[in-house]
């Protein structure tokens, strides 16, 4: 199921996923593990790593959102006017997310989207996260699309 | 249902996407959706889904095309609306 991070267009310090354990066209399970030398816990904050809520969001976007809309697009659930090639790139058009819990260095979360609608190339998920305990983390809203390159 | 109580009905579906309330409030057949409206064009599905639930209408990918101006909205949900599936 790993196989589809291949297609993930991040690199390195702004990758967020590890593995995914579950996926099929309604929904998705991931999950990652924060790492104390990232870039964000030096500052945020001096002395009191926790991270921040907009990295928070990133990993359930790439989780819930990317990596559902990424498996719809090359799974062959086509729909016109869409396409994904090599200058593809997602873009998050939408999101609202309460935040219940801190995540501090290297706790493991895991990400779950269930699909509200996938329509004229735009993804809409419902995505939850939880912390190595079951505990909610977050949860929230998002919506997406896959927009070309401009060359 | 005519041009006149379908604009009406619009107006309410694209209420909660718009910044403009001043444009919306002045609405007409020429109002462009992006450009005078201010909405945010991926936001234009979820406008979309709403015109189906609230006229009970099935709007497909060729139609949704269209749907850039006022006008050109109420062309569709006239039409979908007069020709049921």
């Amino acid at each position: 199921m790993n196989d589809i991070l291949k297609y993930l267009p991040y690199k390195s310090s702004f990758l967020f996923v590890d593995n995914i354990t579950s996926l099929d066209e309604n929904g998705v399970t991931g999950d990652y593990t924060l790492k104390s030398d990232a870039f964000f816990y030096e500052d945020h904050f001096p002395g009191n790593p926790i991270t921040p809520g907009v990295i928070i969001t990133e990993i359930m976007a790439q989780i819930g959102l990317v990596v559902l809309g990424i498996h719809l697009m090359v799974s062959g659930v086509q729909q016109r006017g869409i396409a994904i090639n090599e200058g593809s790139f997602p873009l998050l058009t939408s999101t609202s997310v309460d935040f219940f819990k801190m995540v501090l260095p290297e706790e493991k979360v895991t990400v779950t989207s269930k699909k509200q609608y996938f329509r004229f190339g735009k993804l809409k998920c419902l995505v939850e996260m939880h912390n190595a305990g079951n505990e909610l983390v977050a949860k929230g809203v998002f919506s997406g699309i896959i927009k070309n390159a401009v060359k | 249902m005519d041009r006149k109580e379908i604009l009406s009905e619009l107006k309410k579906v694209l209420a909660p996407y718009t910044e403009s309330k001043e444009m919306l409030a002045e609405i007409n057949e020429q109002t462009d959706l992006i450009k005078d409206l201010k909405i945010n064009s991926a936001n234009l599905v979820d406008i979309i889904i709403d015109a189906e639930a609230q006229y009970n209408i099935e709007i497909d990918f060729d139609a949704a095309e269209k749907m850039y101006n006022v006008g050109n909205c109420i062309d569709v949900i006239s039409e979908k609306i007069n020709k049921p599936a």
